[in-house]
């Protein structure tokens, strides 16, 4: 059951896909090794050099900026302003006033209010979505990679047979056949998400699995078990959180889509729904850019900031990927 | 080229596709509601009419049954009719493929072309203004949902400045060749600017990775001028991953524009995931989703098997 | 040969020369420049060598031997500074056009790089990557140049269906060969095989090694052998000199040095490398402790004066130059002075 080229070609393409978000090589003529860290940084340590670098700050900053906003909605604006029927009086599609800061959809409800309160459900689906596929992906993972041989290869194929479903078809089809919730939502991201996860991992294992410390524990008699809970999974957690930094933002990339094309929940405002709406109802052709304009902005920004986060996170875990 | 590797990598895409041919099966008999009863919702029909219907579509036998008559109906070419305009789903959709590989391929080879010399570029001055300018553009872009800068543009250039056409591939009434070109410039443009950042980045990556190789300091010694070394050493290796994401991205060429063609309202197969979604049309949604995952399958095919031509570590032992 | 004098003996060399030496480095300086600041790899080596001479060049890693060797053919990296002259037959490698150098490249030297993994182009056939160093110098069409990567393969002991080979596939002594032929392609008059047995088993080392001193004789090679293992010096290099920080601290005849030491830092490496069955290394202390001093912040004097077992509080003050220590012999070493 062995590939006979020994998974190089996925390795090679799965490095290929990872770079695309990876912080630079070494400068040439430099030392290099590709190897995470040897020598485990303390959390202090982590989170000091993740502040020190201009990427970490900015993007940690903005993240602050808008969870802070999406956690304190009931403050900024009630939600009752989502209520279509609290919304008869007003004036559909008007531009930004001073009652409207951010004028006025379609229904004639605060753009403002949709936007701090669809934010909460932009960053918690992503969020979520990500649990599920990190959570699925790094039990595979670390299981391949652990247990090798036969199982190793199962799970692989397996893992494979995920990567070829494509995103989107999929999620349209789960809508239609199931029904339109966040929770759809959140398992259609996660089903398409966690392969990445798993390559990633079982990678990260199986270098591990070969260093003398496993080997010292194995001599002395330790039980799978206590290998895994205390050698693997330390070495293999800050990867795994790495990754969920990066994994994140393209959760809410498929949040967006997904709602956007009226595939989630149509009762639950998100920024992709926003966008949506402003869409069905011509905001393009009105001139109406306040209404698309602030969900399609936040949506930038918030995936700016994960990726600039975690790609800080992983310059920190990792340091021979420094710029030179 | 090693033969056991060409045939194991179509043992393994051929595994890819039963799976994703019981998954199609097994979703839509997921579906609750009885497909045929849904299709005359409201209306009174005879049981006698419906029950001649199901037959028609094979629904009375045993679920195992019908898997087996579902592969074998695939294999045929057959995909199915309609729900909705009960015509045979492939011709559906033959009918609309051609629009979707015009604007996704287009699209992947410009942002492919314009990723690939930004990657190069930057990786040969590294640390410049350009370098640092390309990487912070392929990370906003990166950001910004395809279909999204697709509203933007639109919203600049079709309605504000209405320098281009505002939906659809053709002018009513009118077509040609000059006229598509101008349909197409917007959603091209919004699916180019959206995925060229990753090529750049790769491509710099890979550069930058290969210009520390040892084997370029051999070419060198051996007295060759700098730009063979780049030419012939440098950049077949640092191409490399470039390729294997561009072959992986031609997968995604059928699926990749669901949006962007619901923003453009291009009549592809983006369109017709949508319009099939209303029904919910099942037969068509069945169909496309066969068809976009075997799109997947077999480009990975393909991209196996050129990569291990290019790269002779993966495919001779 | 010159004789001895007690002024510098590498100058007095120098001066008696009749035919020009083949390779003729005159205080060479190399200073990397990195984001930290500078780091002097090499500060201030001088030697001569003449056609069909052979030079081992020992010391730790980071002692600026590589950089030494990549000098040699002006390949170090973009923006390294460089003070000091090398001749290669006469000519100045640092002052010559572009276009000479070229020519002048793997014709005049050539270089067995170390680690022969990363030094051959993974996505190329070997027989590809030796004929264009053939057809790089001398275009004489394709099937010509096969039949010529296949006598220098046979020259290094290798089959000549390995030409068809992709490095990947061969295993680390073969590639070393492969390596070896390809360095010979162009016929030079000087090989400079940096650490070619290195990352080699024990076995296929004495193999490559034996293959080295053969073609260096049928050859007339003048070679310069780059190594931290001294012990493999001595049976194929007539001279010997080891480096230390960027400089050389001792220099001689191979099996002078490597019996009678007269650098504390070479006796310590001899000692390291001991030879079975040699009763010396049953009693005297193994190893050296510490490691190599970080180049941009040396100790004022002798840089190897932390490690050193024979220190005395003189050696602080001045970094020693070399010292006659013996006839054809230096060391860079205040005791020196005293005994010889």
């Amino acid at each position: 059951m062995t590939d006979p080229t020994g998974g190089a070609f996925e390795s090679a393409r799965d490095s290929a896909l990872a770079e695309v978000m990876a912080p630079d090589p070494p400068a040439p003529g430099s030392r290099r090794s590709l190897n995470w860290s040897r020598r485990r940084k303390s959390a202090g340590e982590v989170w000091r050099e993740f502040w020190a670098s201009g990427q970490g700050k900015a993007g940690l900053i903005i993240l602050v900026v808008f969870v802070a906003m999406a956690l304190l909605a009931p403050l900024i604006t009630s939600s009752e302003g989502l209520k279509v029927t609290n919304a008869l009086g007003n004036k559909q599609n008007a531009p930004p006033s001073w009652e409207f800061p951010f004028g006025t959809d379609n229904d004639g409800r605060s753009v403002l209010t949709l936007f701090v309160w669809g934010a909460r459900i932009s960053l918690f689906v992503g969020i979520a979505a990500t649990l599920v596929a990190i959570f699925i992906g790094s039990f595979v993972g670390i299981i391949a990679g652990y247990a090798g041989g036969r199982t190793e290869g199962v799970l692989m194929r397996v893992t494979e047979w995920f990567l070829v479903i494509p995103f989107l078809p999929l999620a349209i089809v789960l809508a239609s056949v199931l029904s339109r919730s966040l929770s759809t939502i959140i398992l259609v991201i996660g089903i398409t998400s966690w392969p990445g996860t798993a390559r990633l991992l079982r990678a990260q294992v199986l270098s591990v699995k070969e260093r003398t410390f496993v080997e010292r524990a194995r001599a002395l008699g330790a039980g799978h078990g206590r290998i895994v809970g205390r050698h693997v999974l330390p070495s293999v957690l800050p990867l795994v959180f790495a990754n969920l930094t990066l994994t994140v933002p393209i959760a809410i990339l498929s949040e967006t889509t997904l709602a956007f094309l009226g595939l989630g929940d149509p009762l639950r405002v998100s920024w992709g729904q926003t966008l949506g709406a402003s869409f069905a109802a011509g905001a393009t052709s009105i001139g109406a850019w306040w209404y698309y304009l602030p969900p399609g902005l936040g949506i930038v920004a918030v995936v700016l900031a994960f990726t600039l986060c975690g790609r800080a996170l992983e310059e920190v875990l990792n340091p021979n990927l420094r710029q030179r | 080229m090693n033969t056991r590797y060409v045939l194991r990598r179509v043992g393994a895409a051929s595994l890819s596709l039963i799976f994703v041919l019981a998954l199609n099966f097994v979703l839509f008999r997921m579906v609750k509601s009885d497909p045929v009863g849904s299709l005359f919702r409201g209306r009174n029909v005879s049981q006698g009419a419906k029950d001649r219907l199901r037959a028609e579509f094979g629904l009375d036998k045993s679920m195992p049954e019908q898997f087996i008559a579902y592969v074998k109906q695939t294999a045929q070419g057959n995909l199915g009719i309609s729900y909705s305009t009960r015509q045979p789903v492939s011709d559906e959709i033959a009918s609309k493929i051609w629009p979707t590989v015009l604007l996704v391929g287009s699209a992947t080879i410009l942002s492919a072309i314009i990723g690939v010399f930004a990657g190069i570029r930057a990786a040969w001055r590294r640390n410049s203004a350009f370098d640092r300018g390309s990487t912070g553009a392929s990370m906003f872009t990166y950001a910004i949902p395809d279909f999204y800068l697709g509203i933007l543009l639109l919203a600049f250039f079709a309605f504000w400045l209405a320098w281009l056409p505002t939906g659809g591939m053709e002018t009513a009434g009118g077509g040609g060749f000059v006229d598509t070109g101008k349909h197409l410039i917007l959603p091209c443009a919004a699916l180019a600017i959206s995925y060229f950042g990753e090529y750049t980045i790769i491509m710099r990556s890979s550069l930058l990775e290969v210009l520390g190789e040892d084997y370029l300091i051999t070419a060198r010694a051996k007295g060759l001028r700098d730009a063979l070394v780049r030419k012939r050493h440098a950049v077949p290796n640092a191409i490399l991953p470039v390729i294997t994401l561009f072959a992986l991205n031609l997968g995604f060429v059928l699926s990749g524009a669901i949006a962007v063609e619901t923003v453009f309202s291009w009549p592809g197969l983006g369109q017709a995931t949508q319009d099939a979604l209303k029904g919910p049309d099942y037969p068509m949604l069945q169909g496309l989703f066969l068809l976009f995952s075997s799109a997947i399958i077999l480009t990975n095919l393909v991209t196996d098997v050129v990569y291990g031509y290019l790269d002779p570590r993966v495919s001779t032992p | 040969m010159s004789t001895a004098s007690a002024a510098d003996p590498a100058a007095s060399e120098r001066a008696v020369v009749a035919d020009r030496p083949l390779l003729d480095v005159r205080d060479l300086h190399v200073t990397y420049s990195s984001r930290e600041g500078e780091i002097p790899a090499v500060r201030g080596v001088s030697f001569t060598l003449r056609r069909g001479e052979t030079l081992g060049l020992a010391g730790e890693s980071g002692c600026g031997k590589s950089s030494l060797a990549a000098a040699v053919l002006k390949l170090l990296p973009q923006g390294t500074k460089v003070e000091g002259e090398v001749l290669l037959d006469g000519e100045n490698v640092f002052t010559m056009s572009p276009g000479r150098l070229r020519a002048v490249r793997w014709t005049e030297a050539a270089i067995v790089f170390q680690g022969a993994m990363h030094a051959l182009n993974p996505v190329w056939k070997v027989k590809h990557q030796i004929a264009e160093a053939i057809q790089l110098h001398d275009p004489i069409g394709d099937k010509a140049a096969q039949a010529r990567v296949g006598e220098l393969l046979e020259q290094v002991g290798l089959p000549g269906r390995r030409a068809d080979a992709y490095p990947h596939q061969l295993s680390g002594g073969q590639r070393q060969r492969v390596m070896i032929a390809m360095a010979l392609a162009c016929k030079p008059h000087l090989l400079i095989a940096d650490e070619p047995t290195t990352a080699l088993d024990v076995m296929v080392q004495a193999q490559v090694l034996a293959l080295l001193e053969q073609l260096q004789e049928d050859l007339g090679l003048a070679m310069v052998f780059i190594t931290h293992d001294l012990s493999v010096l001595t049976s194929c290099c007539r001279r010997l000199a080891i480096m230390y920080a960027g400089r050389v601290v001792e220099e001689g005849p191979s099996h002078a040095v490597f019996d009678h030491p007269q650098h504390p830092y070479t006796k310590a490496l001899a000692a390291a490398f001991p030879t079975i069955g040699d009763m010396r290394f049953r009693r005297a202390p193994l190893g050296l402790a510490g490691d190599p001093p970080d180049p941009r912040e040396l100790p004022p004097g002798c840089p190897f004066v932390p490690r050193c077992s024979e220190a005395i509080d003189a050696c602080s003050d001045a970094e020693p130059a070399l010292r006659v220590a013996g006839p054809m012999r230096s060391a860079a070493c205040i005791r020196v002075e005293a005994d010889g």
